[in-house]
């Protein structure tokens, strides 16, 4: 009985593609460091929305610039426009479904918004906002 | 005559008749898709990890030693950081060096590759002397400010098969403006 429980548990977290993102970001999480501080929703968003000098042409920069400020919407990046799916996983199941997609876009972007790596916390912090969106 | 012996022979005819015309259908398709465009980009590994931020350029654009330098570069691939996993970049490296403009004998990777001179190896292929010219009459208010359009490097606005290896005179579309002719 216990087994059939599971199993109906597994299946309804497949079929669901809000819990696979939630899932993806929170195994990501998890693997952080133990004492990272726990996650804000609400420093992500200011992470998120915050403006960080950067080289010219993009003297200044932010996620929001190619991702948009509302995450639901999709974005464009800045130099090529291609467009940008939504990162909202409740419009895009896709977003943040797959942990190895997630760490390579949080390496790359991270060093061009920001000039570096992000740190676990900010990381987490940035995670949990956007999983809520 | 049995029925089923006419119905053996109308089988061997139409046999006999039908596939000599779907394989000269197909090698004439693939005739004129190799003289008049670049070798078709062929690996999901290129297209998930290069694709993204634009389209999957067909290696057959730029020489062995373009790709080359652009790898190398990749933590300041156009002022975007574009790195890479070690796996996902050794696989990719070695797709775009084989199947570079100079190990390619489709008709316009030769083209690219007689307006080179010996040695260039440049990082963006709007600086191509072949694509420059292939582009001169184009005013800028068709491609630099038209904002669906943006840039020269963004080919598939305007030849929407680009990512197919296609860029045939006859198949673009300029937004905004429609078919070009010259």
């Amino acid at each position: 009985m216990k087994l059939i429980n599971a199993t109906i548990w597994l299946l309804a977290i497949s079929a669901t593609p809000a819990l696979a993102a939630t899932n993806a970001a929170d195994q990501l999480i998890s693997s952080y460091p133990a004492d990272t501080p726990a996650a804000d929703a609400g420093k992500g968003q200011a992470l998120w929305n915050q403006k960080f000098p950067g080289k010219a042409p993009f003297g200044e920069r932010s996620c929001q610039m190619c991702h948009n400020s509302n995450l639901k919407q999709p974005g464009e990046h800045i130099r090529t426009r291609k467009l940008i799916k939504p990162l909202a996983p409740s419009v895009n199941p896709q977003s943040l479904s797959d942990i190895k997609k997630i760490s390579k876009w949080l390496k790359r972007n991270c060093k061009w918004t920001i000039g570096r790596e992000c740190s676990a916390e900010e990381k987490t912090h940035l995670l949990s906002f956007i999983k809520q969106q | 005559m049995n029925k089923s012996l006419i119905m053996t022979a109308a089988t061997v005819l139409a046999t006999v008749l039908i596939i000599p015309v779907v394989f000269s259908d197909d090698d004439r398709h693939a005739a004129r898709q190799h003289s008049l465009g670049v070798a078709p980009v062929v690996l999901d590994a290129y297209k998930n990890e290069c694709s993204s931020c634009h389209m999957a350029y067909p290696p057959g654009l730029l020489p062995a030693s373009s790709w080359q330098k652009i790898m190398t570069g990749l933590d300041a691939h156009f002022s975007d950081n574009a790195e890479l996993d070690s796996e996902s970049y050794k696989i990719i490296s070695d797709f775009l060096l084989s199947n570079s403009a100079d190990n390619s004998d489709y008709r316009r990777s030769r083209k690219i590759m007689r307006s080179l001179n010996t040695g260039d190896a440049p990082l963006r292929i709007s600086e191509l002397p072949y694509i420059k010219r292939e582009h001169h009459e184009l005013p800028d208010k068709m491609i630099k400010f038209n904002p669906k359009v943006n840039s020269l490097a963004n080919c598939i606005a305007c030849h929407t098969d680009a990512e197919k290896g296609l860029f045939n005179e006859h198949q673009v579309n300029i937004p905004g403006y429609g078919r070009w002719d010259d």
